[in-house]
C-alpha cells in the first residue's frame, strides 16, 4: 500500500514537472498546444545526447535538457506561436498537431524507432529505507525534484516583480499592457521557462517512462488530463491533479492490471463533469 | 485576378459533374476500385466531421470514436451470422446516433478547452476498451471473419472490389444528399449562426444547447455509417480504427479541403489519398514529416482549404 502511493507520487511529480508548463501556456495565453509533449521530448533526447555522446554526467545532462527545450521553445514562440494567440482553437490545435508530427518524424530520423538506453547515475540505483518503508531512490529524487520546483515556481509567482507581472496577465491581459506591462515579453519568457520545466521534466523520465519518438503523442493525454483536471492557469492546480493522475494510475495498475489505463479516462472524464473547469479554477494562482 | 460567376443552376450541374465523374471512376480507374472506395469512405468521414466541426463549430479531436464504433457494430453484427450489409449500416446508425446524443451532454458543457479533452478522452478510452475487450473485439490483432452476405442478395463482394464501390458509392452518395439537406434546412441555418454568434442566436430566442446535441448526434451517426462502410467492404476492422492518430488524420483531410463548406471533406479525401497513394512507398516517418510541415504552413498562410480558394476564385450569383 505504502510503496504503491509512493510510487505513484513519484510518477505524479514528473507528470506536474511537465505539464505545469502547458498549465501557464493554455491558463496565461489561453493556447491549446497539443505539441506540449514534443518538448519534453526535446528534453529527453538532449539529456541522453550529452550523457552518451559528450560523456557528460546525469545532473549537467539535466541542465543541458533544460536549456534546449526553453530554446527550442523560444525560438518557436518567436517564429510560430507568437502569430496565433488571438486564432481560433482549431488553428492552435492544427499547428501544434503539425509540430508533433515533425518532431516525431525528426527524432525517429535521427536517432531511431526504439527506446533509448538509460542508466542512471550511481548515487540514484538501487533503493533505501524511508520510514519503513523500501523506496527507490531514482523516485525519491524524483519526488524531491517536484517538491523543489513547486516551492521555487510558488515563490517566484508569489515573491518577485515578474511573478506579480505573470499573475496580472493570466487576470486581465488588457490591463495589464495598460499598467505598462511588456506582456508579449512577457509571454515569450514564460513560453521559454515551461517549455525549459517540460524538458527537465522529459529528461527526468527516461528512467521511469523510456524515451522513443512516439513519446509526444504517447504521453499527450496524461498532460493534457493533468492540466484540465487542475485548472488550466494554475500552480497547484496541476500539481494536485499531477499526484492524483498519478496516485490513480499506479494503484489501478497494481490492483486491477485488468482496468489498464481505462481508469485514468473514467477519472478524467468523471471529474471534468463534476467540475469543467478543473478542480482549482483560474485565479487561484 | 478576374472572378468566374456561376448561377445557381450551373452550380448544380457542377455538383452532378462532380459526382458522375466519381462514378465514371469505376470504368476509367478498374484497377484501383479499392483506394477509390476508402477515398468515398473517408470522404464521408470527413462531411460528418465537418458538421460538428464545420457547420456547429465544435471542436473535436475524437471523431475516430464514432467511425471505429460504427464499423465494431457492423463488423460484429456480420461475424456473427447476420450478414446482410443495410442491416450492419442502420445498427452502426443507430448505436453511433445513441452514443453520440449521450455524449453531447458532455460536449456542450464548457469551454474549448474543455470539450477538447472530453472528445480526444472518450476517443481514448473507446480505444482502451476495444483493446481491453480482445474476446469480443479481437484486440490488436483486429476483427477477422466478418462475412458480408451479397447486396440486395444478388450482387456479392468480389475481390476486385467492384461491388464494394458501386455500394460504397451509393451509400455515400445518399448520405452526402441527406447531409445537404439537413445543412440547408432550417436547422442547418441555425447552426451557421450559432457558428458566427452563439450569443446572438441565444438573444433571439434559438435554443443553442439542443441544436449543438442534434448536430453532435447526426455527426456522430453519419462517422458510424463510414466505420460501418469501411468494416463491410474491406472485411476487417483493425483496433486503429478508433485511435488518435486517425481522429488527427480526419482533421487534416477535412482542413485540406475546406471546412464549412460540405463538399471540403470529400475533395480533402480525393485529394490526401492520392497523394498518400502516391507516396506509398515512403517511408512513413517522411510522409509525417511532410504532413506536419503541411499543417503548419496551412495555419500559417490562412485556412480555407482547397475549397477556400476556389470560393476566392468562383462567384455564385444570387438569382
Amino acid at each position: 500500500m505504502g510503496i504503491v502511493i509512493f510510487d505513484g507520487i513519484a510518477y505524479g511529480m514528473l507528470l506536474f514537472l511537465i505539464a505545469v508548463g502547458l498549465s501557464v501556456t493554455m491558463g496565461l495565453m489561453s493556447f491549446v498546444n497539443l505539441a506540449h509533449g514534443a518538448f519534453a521530448m526535446i528534453g529527453g533526447y538532449a539529456a541522453v545526447t550529452a550523457m552518451n555522446q559528450f560523456g557528460l554526467g546525469f545532473f549537467p545532462a539535466l541542465v543541458a535538457s533544460f536549456v534546449a527545450a526553453a530554446l527550442v521553445g523560444g525560438v518557436l514562440e518567436f517564429t510560430l506561436y507568437r502569430r496565433l494567440y488571438r486564432a481560433h482553437p482549431l488553428d492552435q490545435v492544427l499547428l501544434s498537431i503539425g509540430l508533433v508530427f515533425v518532431s516525431v518524424a525528426v527524432f525517429t530520423y535521427f536517432f531511431g524507432p526504439t527506446i533509448q538506453a538509460f542508466s542512471p547515475p550511481e548515487s540514484l540505483t538501487g533503493s533505501m529505507s524511508l520510514m519503513g518503508l523500501e523506496v527507490g531512490r531514482y523516485r525519491l529524487f524524483l519526488i524531491v525534484c517536484g517538491f523543489a520546483i513547486l516551492a521555487g515556481l510558488l515563490l517566484v509567482l508569489n515573491r518577485t516583480r515578474y511573478g506579480a507581472m505573470v499573475r496580472a496577465a493570466v487576470d486581465n491581459q488588457r490591463v495589464a499592457r495598460g499598467t505598462g506591462i511588456h506582456v508579449q515579453r512577457l509571454f515569450f519568457l514564460t513560453f521559454a521557462f515551461g517549455c525549459g520545466l517540460a524538458g527537465l521534466g522529459g529528461a527526468l523520465s527516461l528512467g521511469i517512462l523510456g524515451l522513443e519518438p512516439s513519446f509526444a503523442l504517447k504521453y499527450l493525454i496524461f498532460f493534457l488530463i493533468v492540466v484540465c483536471v487542475g485548472g488550466a492557469g494554475t500552480i497547484i492546480g496541476p500539481f494536485v491533479a499531477a499526484l492524483l493522475v498519478g496516485i490513480v494510475d499506479v494503484a489501478g495498475k497494481y490492483y486491477l492490471p485488468e482496468l489498464g489505463a481505462f481508469l485514468i479516462y473514467v477519472f478524467m472524464v468523471i471529474t471534468l463533469l463534476v467540475r469543467p473547469n478543473g478542480l482549482i479554477p483560474r485565479k487561484g494562482l | 485576378m478576374k472572378s468566374l460567376s456561376l448561377t445557381p443552376g450551373q452550380l448544380t450541374g457542377l455538383e452532378a459533374a462532380f459526382w458522375l465523374l466519381l462514378a465514371s471512376s469505376f470504368w476509367l480507374m478498374p484497377d484501383h476500385l479499392t483506394l477509390l472506395s476508402q477515398i468515398l469512405i473517408l470522404g464521408l468521414f470527413a462531411v460528418s466531421l465537418d458538421l460538428a466541426l464545420g457547420y456547429a463549430g465544435i471542436l473535436t479531436v475524437g471523431h475516430a470514436a464514432f467511425f471505429g464504433c460504427g464499423a465494431y457494430a457492423a463488423g460484429l453484427l456480420a461475424k456473427h451470422g447476420w450478414g446482410e450489409p443495410f442491416s450492419g449500416l442502420l445498427l452502426a446508425l443507430l448505436v453511433c446516433a445513441a452514443l453520440g446524443y449521450a455524449l453531447s451532454y458532455l460536449i456542450v458543457r464548457g469551454a474549448d478547452l474543455t470539450r477538447l479533452m472530453i472528445t480526444i478522452g472518450v476517443c481514448v478510452l473507446f480505444g482502451e476498451l476495444a483493446n481491453r475487450l480482445s474476446g469480443i473485439t479481437g484486440g490488436t490483432d483486429g476483427l477477422q471473419g466478418i462475412v458480408i452476405d451479397p447486396v440486395l442478395g444478388l450482387f456479392e463482394f468480389d475481390l476486385w472490389g467492384k461491388t464494394a464501390f458501386v455500394y460504397a458509392f451509393v451509400v455515400v452518395l445518399a448520405m452526402f444528399l441527406m447531409t445537404r439537406l439537413i445543412v440547408s434546412s432550417p436547422f442547418g441555418l441555425a447552426l451557421r449562426g450559432i457558428h458566427d454568434s452563439r450569443k446572438r442566436m441565444q438573444a433571439i430566442g434559438s435554443p443553442v444547447a439542443a441544436r449543438l446535441r442534434m448536430a453532435y448526434c447526426f455527426s456522430a451517426a453519419l462517422a458510424g455509417v463510414a466505420g460501418a462502410l469501411m468494416a463491410q467492404t474491406s472485411q476487417f476492422v483493425g483496433i486503429e480504427a478508433l485511435s488518435f492518430n486517425r481522429s488527427a488524420e480526419i482533421l487534416i483531410i477535412l482542413v485540406l479541403g475546406g471546412t464549412g463548406r460540405l463538399y471540403g471533406g470529400l475533395i480533402g479525401a480525393i485529394v490526401y489519398m492520392l497523394v498518400h497513394d502516391w507516396f506509398a512507398d515512403l517511408n512513413p516517418q517522411y510522409w509525417m514529416f511532410w504532413l506536419g510541415i503541411f499543417l503548419i504552413v496551412v495555419v500559417m498562410v490562412g485556412r480555407g482549404g482547397i475549397m477556400g480558394a476556389l470560393s476566392r476564385l468562383v462567384r455564385i450569383r444570387r438569382a
